[in-house]
Formats: C-alpha cells, structure tokens, sequence
C-alpha cells in the first residue's frame, strides 16, 4: 500500500484490509512511555536530540503517562525496589502495547549481579525488543524502534501475545 | 599533607566528635563501618565505624575509627544535620543501631528486605523481591508532628489542626524525578508544608561488587556511578589506589588526566543546565546545550571506545595515550561548547521568566550547606569558597590560572550559574595542559601495578606470567586503611578503601556527593511552591547512580 505514490489521483477511494490501513497508522505513531532510571536514560536524551532525532520515526511525543502510550522503553538498572512500580505502570498502559528492554542491565542485570538487582525485566514483564549494549548507542535504540515498526507493517501485532505470561510480582 | 588517623573508644565518641566540632571540624565527610569478621588479622572487635570529618580551612581531614562491643553507638545528628542519612545506611547495610537518631529506618534497600546486605556473612547473589512500596505515611507523620501542623490526638491518631493538606507523592517514575527519586510532599494549596525522600531505587550494589572484584575490574563500575561523567569517577578510585600503593604518575599521565577531569566536568555541567532549563520548560536551550555534548562524545569515543562509560583509567596509568590528532579535535569541541554556552546564555541571561523562576528559590545558607555536609558547585553556590583543587592541591592544579566560582545566596540561580562559570573556567584549565603538554609515558614502569606490552605478553615467558598474575590476582595493594578524594564534578568524590593485601578490596565505601546534598534537598523545599521544588532538584544536580550507588 504506497500512500505517498505521487502518482495517486487525489479523490480515490482505496480499497485494502483492515489490519494493513490500522497496522499503517500503529507503526507510523508510537507514543513512547520512558522509564528511564540510569546511564541508559542519557543514551536515550541523545536519541531525543537533535542529532539522532527519534522523532524521524513518528516516535517523538514523550508522554510520561503510561495512559498515553503505547511503546514502554525501559531503560537502565531496575532495582528490586524499582521492580513493582515498572510493574504497576506496565500495567496501566492500555492495549495495543509494547516493551523495549533497553541495555545490559534492563535485559539480564548487566554486570550487577547481586542481591538488589533484578536479573532481568522480563522475570516480572513480558519484552518484545531486546537492545545490547552497557549503554547501548543511539542507532541501537532506534533499530529496535525500526523492528517493532516492521512487525507492526507486516502486522504479526498479535493481542494474546502474552496471554500466559506468569512475573515473579503476578499474583500465584 | 599528613592527615590523621584516630582510635577513639565507644563510649567516648559523641563528646570526641563534639570537642572536635568546637576545634573547628564543622564539616563530617563520611560514616561508614566496617565488618572485620573475614579480615586477616584479628582486631578488637568484629564491627567498628569510621568517622570522616574536616576542618573548616578544608586543608586537613581525620578519619576516627571506633571499635564496637555491642551494635549500638550515639547518634552524632544533633552535631551535623548531614550524619542523618549517613547512619541510616550504615544501619541498613551493616545493622549498627544508632541511639537516639531521629528516623532510625532502612534508606537504600527497600522496607522488606531482610538482613543486612554488606555483612561479610551475607552472600552477594541473595536477592529479596518487594511486593509493595512503603507508603511512607508514618515518616510522613512524623515529620508534620515535628514541625507542628498537625496535632497527635488522645487515641493516638493524627488531626489536621487548622490546615486542609493535600499529601502527593512526586516520583520516581517521572523525569524530573530522574525516574529513582521519591518525594513524599504535603500540600497546603500550592505550598509544600512538609517533604520526605526516598531514595535507594537504583541502589544497585556497588559496594558489595567491589569487594568480589580485583581493583582494575572496580574501573567499569565507577563508570556508572556519576554516569554524566565517568572518567572522573575513575580517576578518583585509580588515585586513591595510587596513593596506597605510593606511586606518582609520569608529568604527562597526571596533565592528561587533569584536561580529563575539566572536560568530564564541561559535559557534566551541560547535562545538568540542559536538564535544569526543561524542568523550567525552556526546551529550546536543550536543543542547544545537548549539541556540543554529542561532540564530546565524539572525541570521546574516539579517545576510549565509548561515549558514554569510559572506563579508560588504570592503577598506574591509563589504557592508552591520546592518539594523533586529539589536538585539534579537542580545539574543534570547544569552540562548539562555547557556541552552545554563549547562545543559551542569550536566551536566558535577560529572561525575565528564568530570573523570576530561580532567583530567591530553594535557598540554602553557607552554615546550613556546610552542616548538611553539602559539596561542590552547591556548596559554593551558597558562598564557601571549598574547592579541592585549590586547597589540597592535586596532579599540579597550583600550576594552572583558573578562579573559584562562588555565589552569594545560595538559591538556585546561583547553582545554575556557578556552573556555567565553571565550565569557562574547565576550558581555560584544558587550553593551559594542552599549550605545554609534557612528553614521555603515561604508565609507569612497574610490573607489579601496571600490564606489560603485548609484544612482551606475546613473545617472553615473564610478560606472559606477569600479564597472567595481573589479570588473575589484580594490583597488590598493601594493608591498610586509607581515604582518598578529589574534586569531581559534584564535588568532593571520595573512596574509603580498606585493604588486607590482596588483588581484591576488602571494602570500598563511596563518599558520593549527591547523596548528602539530598539529605538536605526535603528542608530546603518546605515553604515553596511545589514548581520550585521540581526546579530545585534539577539545580542539585542529583545523579542517582552515585547517590544510591
């Protein structure tokens, strides 16, 4: 579907599926929710400047309510004490949404392997996209950003997803 | 410069650090203690704590140690206001009760954890899930009770006695929270009657990591502690192991390490007014001041492999020398950083809105800043002149032309323009080291501190066997105890290293300066407005990566 075809008449109904036009609009308008504890945060600021500029991608409205987004990045370090406040926010996020783990630490603990690291956000969140890197650079971040607009393009969004995952932090 | 080391006995210790207090050390460092249980030595008792205190000409400072029977010692808050949070930690990490401090609780593990984590007996990998955050009420409560808004009725339950108050909790997931700082505030309208923090949600271990890594694998975790300027933070820890082990650098090791320092320090200091000017809603200036931060990083990465965690120091060097051509790369980055400087000076130096926002706001006096044990560039804001540069004088800072920038009130206004002074007075520092760059080596010759070329590595039986017990065992630091700072860009960064002869610290205690400018940030906010307060944690310059550590 190439709605930016120049040689489109401009009064034509076009006709397509349903999840191509609605996967069209998701991709091209991700509202990124930042929660943004550590190093990683400033590799994120670098992303939202000038010089990388997230919002190239249609990814620039950072609302820091978890009700207005639809793109969680976590990026840094959560603590243990951090972990049930990822988790509420994760949870008042609304549908369609989706999870960036961002860097070594949000990904597997990183190099902090101790007793008030979380190993790992995904022992408490379901995650989409895994970044490496301790931190990992800009373009790192906005490849992830690139993949999740791929799949959203190619429509594999699939709602039960994460129907049966199980956090350390759900009820048992 | 001899600093002492004194032993004082338990149960003399409030009425020492008293008579200390009047003899003109009204400035406390550092609390910490120690567990001796694993040591190699027996010493008298299985726990003591250390004292840092120093004197008010910021010239000599003394470390007092005391050993302790029993788990119980006198809290020495009512002399410095700065030892409050100080104690709780060592409460937290180490189970010492203070008698008679006033909040006695847990600050950087969190309320359900059990056990305390930098005993020698507890194991690193134990970790303890929290289900629910501390709602923070009774402290809350406590603090209203304090400072009298409320009254304590006959049943024991509280009454707003003529306020309405409306309780908010700022944080920590928020930005201008830096997404790990938790504020409890009660509102009476727009005015914050009352505040507590909480801090400790990036608590992320750094202590107990040390003590289960060799000295040269520490390098990549002082990276993330101040992590706006990571070479700093290496510099203080590989200083602090130089001076134990008693080696002095070569002239051009201790020069580059110096122009180091002031350009950490320059991107530092653009990090913390890019962020202070959005916290005001000024998001122009952050456009323009985070620019010339790209191009440090840039040199940078060139310079260490990375942009953001460096980790180029060594004990007893550095990973590599400046390559060619670093010269006029430096030159082009700082001509950029005065350009993004100057032009968002423009935009704020005749605002009327940046000057009605910060002038007179979060206020801290000199007396109240020293006794919170307050440092750096907020500490001079309120007009102390301390800056350890030029009063304990390091790696040839008395050869250098550069002024001390001090404020007059203390406000925020103040804070935010120290820095900008700061960061001309950093580039004056780097144009002086690199005019007259002395030549020769940047590590020194000595095959038990330092690695030896890949050439004798690869090629000869002692460098491979040197680069093995190196690389296996770490640096041998002799035994003993020893602290070491420098000014970083917070202020005074200081490591409390205790050694028993090993490759591997025995313990390493962080005097971090954000986390006593902190302690004093909920007294500073009470009586403003609840927009100030945003803005007078974006002054501070709190990074949580040293905070918590």
């Amino acid at each position: 579907m190439e709605l930016n075809n120049p040689n489109l008449p401009s009064d034509t109904v076009i006709v397509t599926k349903l999840d191509e036009a609605i996967g069209w609009a998701r991709e091209s308008s991700l509202w990124p929710m930042i929660f943004g504890t550590a190093c990683c945060a400033i590799e994120f600021m670098s992303a939202a400047a000038s010089r990388y500029d997230i919002s190239r991608f249609g990814a620039e409205v950072v609302r820091f309510s978890p009700r207005q987004a639809d793109l969680m990045i976590v990026a840094g370090t959560i603590t243990y004490k951090q972990a049930p406040i990822l988790k509420q926010i994760y949870d008042q996020m609304s549908e369609p949404k989706w999870v960036v783990s961002m860097g070594a630490c949000a990904c597997s603990g990183g190099f902090y392997d101790n007793y008030c690291t979380l190993q790992g956000i995904d022992e408490i969140i379901p995650v989409d996209m895994y970044v490496g890197g301790c931190p990992p650079r800009p373009e790192a971040l906005l490849d992830a950003l690139l993949c999740i607009q791929k799949d959203l393009r190619t429509n594999k969004y699939n709602f039960d997803r994460h129907k049966d995952f199980k956090g350390l932090l759900d009820e048992a | 410069m001899k600093h002492e080391y004194i032993t004082v006995a338990h149960s003399e210790i409030h009425s020492f650090i008293q008579n200390k207090y009047k003899d003109g050390f009204n400035y406390l460092l550092d609390i910490t203690a120690i567990d001796y249980t694993e040591y190699i030595d027996t010493h008298e008792e299985e726990y003591s704590v250390i004292y840092i205190i120093r004197h008010k000409d910021f010239k000599l400072h003394v470390v007092i140690k005391t050993y302790l029977p029993t788990l119980e010692i006198d809290s020495i808050t009512d002399i410095f206001s700065g030892a409050n949070w100080l104690e709780r930690e060592v409460y937290d990490q180490y189970g010492v009760i203070f008698t008679n401090h006033p909040n006695l609780r847990r600050v950087l593990n969190h309320r359900e954890f059990v056990g305390h984590p930098l005993r020698k007996s507890y194991p690193i990998t134990k970790g303890q899930l929290l289900y629910e955050t501390d709602d923070l009420v009774d402290e809350m409560n406590n603090r209203l009770l304090s400072k009298e808004v409320v009254c304590s009725l006959e049943d024991g339950s509280f009454s707003e006695c003529n306020k309405d108050l409306m309780f908010l909790n700022l944080g920590p997931s928020h930005p201008a929270s830096h997404g790990t700082i938790r504020t409890y505030v009660a509102l009476d309208g727009e005015t914050i009657e009352a505040a507590v923090s909480e801090i400790g949600y990036l608590h992320r271990g750094f202590e107990k990591s040390c003590e289960n890594h060799t000295y040269n694998q520490i390098v990549p975790y002082t990276d993330r502690l101040n992590y706006c300027s990571a070479i700093s933070n290496n510099i203080a820890f590989v200083k602090t192991v130089e001076d134990m082990l008693g080696v002095t650098l070569s002239e051009r090791a201790q020069a580059i390490r110096v122009m180091l320092l002031e350009l950490s320090r320059v991107e530092d200091h653009i990090v913390c007014l890019a962020a202070v000017l959005v916290d005001m809603g000024g998001l122009t200036n952050y456009w323009y001041m985070y620019n010339p931060r790209e191009d440090i990083y840039d040199l940078l990465s060139k310079l260490t492999g990375a942009r953001l965690t460096n980790s180029f120091m060594r004990v007893g060097g550095m990973a590599n020398d400046l390559y060619d051509g670093f010269d006029e790369d430096l030159k082009e980055v700082i001509k950029k950083v005065q350009y993004g400087v100057n032009e968002t000076l423009k935009l704020i130096k005749h605002n009327k809105i940046f000057h009605d926002r910060t002038q007179n706001v979060g206020v801290i006096s000199a007396e109240d800043a020293i006794n919170a044990s307050m440092t750096g560039p907020n500490l001079r804001a309120s007009g102390v002149s301390f800056d350890m540069r030029k009063d304990t004088p390091y790696y040839g800072y008395e050869k250098y032309e550069f002024d001390v920038i001090v404020g007059s009130v203390g406000d925020v206004y103040d804070r935010v323009m120290v820095r900008y002074a700061e960061i001309d007075e950093s580039i004056k520092i780097i144009e002086q080291v690199m005019q007259n760059l002395p030549e020769g080596d940047v590590n020194i010759k000595d095959a038990s501190i330092t690695l030896p070329t890949k050439e004798a590595a690869y090629t000869t039986i002692e460098g491979a066997m040197n680069q093995f017990k190196l690389i296996y065992e770490g640096v041998k630091v002799p035994a003993k105890e020893y602290y070491g700072s420098l000014e970083a860009t917070n202020g005074e960064l200081g490591f409390f290293i205790v050694s028993d002869g090993s490759g591997t610290p025995y313990k390493v205690k962080v005097k971090a300066p954000s986390f006593t400018a902190m302690s004093a940030y909920p007294q500073m906010v009470e009586g403003s407005q609840l927009a100030d307060a945003i803005l007078t944690l974006g002054s501070l310059n709190i990074i949580a990566g040293e905070m918590d550590r």
